[in-house]
């Protein structure tokens, strides 16, 4: 080969290499994507059936049921609720009245079941989305309730 | 007083990096050769006095710390006077004020090493290198002294301080920090001698030479501190995951997927003369993806336990300086590139093309992790909602990327340079595809199952250990001295081999049983059987731990007992698990225990993990690790100035 078609076929090849790696890396991060969900968007059907979302708020205090390596609980943003179920060994962290984040599918029955709840690495530590849930739901409240907005400042 | 004299020292070295990056830089841009001589030859002295003034700033916070001085607010706030020697020394890069310190410090370390190191250097390279350190070393001494600075006085004092994060007190992480950022600030080093041979227009192979101990260097460090922190990760976070596509580890390893790409482009710069330009980018991307890294890490826009504080006027400060460093030396990049010559000529088949191909994947790898890690925190600054990017998406994208790239490992350096042809390259190598290929279809067997995957991984190290193993066998035999890069380069490709065998292994084989134990209950997994003994109190010097004796049998022979702890440190509420792990030469044993689920604490949830390969994750690192030594320390490379033919 002459030096020229030798270039433009290195060229050539590895615009085509990079054209398929960019399609592939494009097309497996459109399906990766884990969104957020707050317990109120949940309740009122925003949330996906049958796809992996996050969800997180606060964990609803006395909700919390052992049943072996099985787990029941609900989580809340104060306003709405959301059970969820989840097998397996929880985070350090995981406590009634704290934050908390899972991953998981919305069953027909409505009910979460969570495939990861998500460590935390501080005590003091609210999760941002469980933290922005909290907020969304007191800002919904304070503008339901205009007389008395000072009684619905959530606590993280 | 200490600490006002450490505050001062840090104010004196602001001022003196300055100079260290105006006035060098400025001689190199005079026309009279004494006055330019002068300017320059304050490049050493002034690196030695700012290396000086920031060793004793960093000096007088660690005497606060060990002396318990909690009247200052960063100690107050990682420090306890419970807290062991060592944990409180290590402390002081246990936060966001004093790790950045650290960075500084490591910084004027390298530049005195430049300092120091670079007799063979003209003065003008010398004055523009440690010049560019300089300004660099002014950002981030501003960046100190503007927004977190450690000295800060409380009032009033605290009596007794907040403790470091108990995750952060273990030997691991006593070391992780500083070697990340040696390889992170090492990295800056590449860049200022990328920029200085760009200020020069001289974009040549002595450029490339002196450069590459530098970048393999810094490579070496980000190696091995990657390694350390996964290491941490795995025992200490206590469910047995040693990555976990987290964005901070994401942070480190796009640094270090650029630097590999740099260090062999740097090569093909150095001994044929091409890729110039493109190493030159790749330089400036490294030291920028470490920028990014401190950023995303250290301003608490990601939320892990290596984010701090968050307080946006630092993120801001980090971005702006990001964006300075980068406009610029693309700027300079734009304005110099057409001086650029083209370097030998290659053949579509030679081993340029191979290293070319190599870089180009690592790159694509590099965006495809930086798409996943930035993507999330774009949208949610636009408001645009709240989404993640989970662990399959890296999982989907790096394989694919990455297998090809140690595929070519092989074929890349048995290929001639300028031009190779296909059919010698199979030639040489078809005994150890052949090998390869039989120890994969096989080794599954052995090892407890066939699967595809499994076999494609063992093939893959196989491939790379054989072809290493042969073409160190073929140089042995022939006559000569052996530099130290030869064995460098065949050394850490071993460990790359070593590495992948030992992902295969824990991905296709681990057994992992999250489990329920009363005291006397019995795990089995063949052929090792879990037997949970007793449960006792322990009292560390700053923690309170529950601790479960949980005896290893093998066909019936005890031959380990575990203690895996539950620990409550008295500062925090926060329980910390400590896995109890036997270690072999094939396998891990791991146990960690989960929570109590009865009142009297004697039912607890239980972690029962068979690791194999583990040991080979970390042996893979290390060879990695030994490889850049050896190839940094090559005699060639302290050899005074040659002509380098191009």
């Amino acid at each position: 080969m002459k030096p020229r078609t030798q270039r433009f076929a290195l060229i050539a090849a590895g615009i085509v290499v990079l054209c398929a790696a960019a399609a592939f890396v494009l097309n497996a991060f459109q399906s990766n994507l884990v969104f957020f969900f707050t317990p109120t968007q949940v309740s009122k059907g925003e949330a996906p059936q049958g796809r992996t979302f996050r969800a997180g708020g606060m964990v609803k205090e006395g909700s919390v049921v052992r049943d072996g390596n099985n787990v029941r609980f609900v989580i809340t943003d104060t306003v709405h609720e959301m059970p969820v179920t989840y097998v397996g060994l929880l985070p350090d962290l995981f406590k009634e009245g704290k934050g908390v984040v899972s991953q998981g599918k919305l069953g027909d029955d409505g009910v979460f079941v969570a495939s990861e709840v998500l460590a935390k690495h501080d005590e003091n530590y609210m999760p941002p989305e469980a933290q922005h849930a909290m907020d969304q739901a007191a800002a919904a409240k304070a503008a339901q309730s205009v007389q008395q907005p000072t009684s619905v400042k959530a606590k993280p | 007083m200490i600490p006002e004299l450490g505050h001062f020292a840090l104010i004196l070295a602001a001022l003196v990096a300055l100079i260290q990056g105006v006035l060098p830089l400025t001689g190199t841009l005079l026309r009279d050769p004494q006055q330019q001589v002068v300017l320059q030859s304050l490049a050493r002295p002034t690196a030695a006095l700012q290396c000086a003034l920031v060793a004793f700033a960093f000096g007088a916070l660690a005497t606060s710390f060990l002396s318990n001085d909690f009247s200052l607010s960063y100690v107050a706030q990682h420090s306890n006077s419970l807290l062991p020697k060592p944990y409180q020394f290590a402390a002081v890069w246990g936060g966001h004020e004093g790790s950045l310190l650290l960075w500084v410090l490591l910084l004027a370390v390298w530049s005195l090493a430049v300092a120091v190191f670079s007799r063979s250097l003209p003065l003008d390279m010398v004055a523009r290198v440690i010049g560019v350190l300089g300004l660099i070393s002014v950002g981030f001494l501003l960046f100190i002294l503007t927004t977190s600075n450690p000295f800060e006085r409380l009032l009033p004092a605290a009596l007794d301080g907040r403790d470091l994060n108990p995750l952060l007190q273990d030997p691991g992480l006593v070391i992780h920090p500083p070697m990340l950022y040696m390889g992170y600030v090492g990295m800056s080093v590449a860049f200022a001698f990328a920029v200085a041979a760009l200020l020069s227009g001289r974009l040549d192979a002595a450029w490339a030479r002196w450069s590459r101990p530098w970048t393999v260097i810094a490579w070496t460090f980000l190696t091995f501190g990657i390694g350390l922190g996964s290491w941490w990760a795995y025992y200490e976070l206590g469910w047995g995951g040693w990555w976990f596509w987290d964005p901070v580890e994401n942070a480190s390893l796009m640094p270090w997927l650029v630097g590999t790409a740099l260090i062999h482009s740097l090569m093909v710069t150095e001994k044929r003369g091409s890729f110039k330009a493109w190493t030159v980018l790749l330089a400036i991307a490294a030291f920028s993806l470490s920028l990014l890294g401190t950023f995303l890490v250290r301003s608490g826009v990601l939320t892990s336990v290596h984010a701090f504080a968050s307080d946006p006027k630092r993120g801001v400060f980090v971005l702006i300086f990001l964006a300075v460093v980068v406009g610029a030396s693309l700027t300079l990049f734009a304005w110099r590139a057409p001086r650029v010559t083209l370097g030998g000529r290659m053949g579509l088949v030679s081993r340029e093309s191979f290293l070319l191909a190599n870089s180009v994947l690592l790159v694509v790898a590099t965006a495809a992790v930086l798409l996943g890690t930035i993507y999330p925190l774009i949208i949610d600054a636009l408001n645009l909602g709240k989404l993640s990017v989970g662990p399959p998406y890296f999982n989907a994208v790096f394989a694919p990327l990455l297998v090809p790239t140690v595929f070519l490992m092989i074929p890349g350096s048995v290929a001639r340079w300028r031009d190779a042809k296909v059919r010698e390259i199979a030639h040489v190598l078809r005994w150890t595809a052949l090998g390869a290929v039989v120890l994969a279809v096989l080794l599954p067997f052995v090892l407890g199952g066939w699967s595809i995957g499994a076999a494609f991984g063992l093939f893959l190290g196989c491939w790379v250990a054989l072809g290493t193993l042969q073409q160190v066998l073929a140089r042995v035999r022939k006559p000569g001295r052996i530099g130290a890069s030869f064995w460098g380069q065949h050394v850490a490709h071993f460990g790359m081999a070593v590495l992948v065998i030992g992902i295969t292994g824990v991905k296709c084989y681990e057994v992992e049983r999250d489990v329920r134990m009363h005291v006397g209950d019995v795990v089995t997994i063949a052929p090792y059987t879990f037997r949970l003994d007793s449960f006792s109190e322990v009292r560390g010097p700053n923690y309170k731990a529950v601790r479960a004796d949980v005896q290893v049998l093998r066909n019936g022979q005890l031959i380990e007992v575990l203690q895996p702890e539950k620990r409550r440190y008295f500062s925090s509420a926060m329980p910390m698990t400590e896995a109890g792990i036997d270690s072999g030469f094939m396998r891990d044993l791991y146990v960690s225990l989960g929570e109590p689920l009865d009142d009297a604490r004697t039912e607890w949830s239980m972690r029962v993990y068979y690791k194999p390969f583990v040991p080979w994750l970390w042996g893979g690192v290390l060879l990695m690790v030994l490889g850049g030594v050896l190839a940094a320390l090559d005699r060639r490379y302290r050899k005074s100035t040659q002509r380098v033919d191009a």
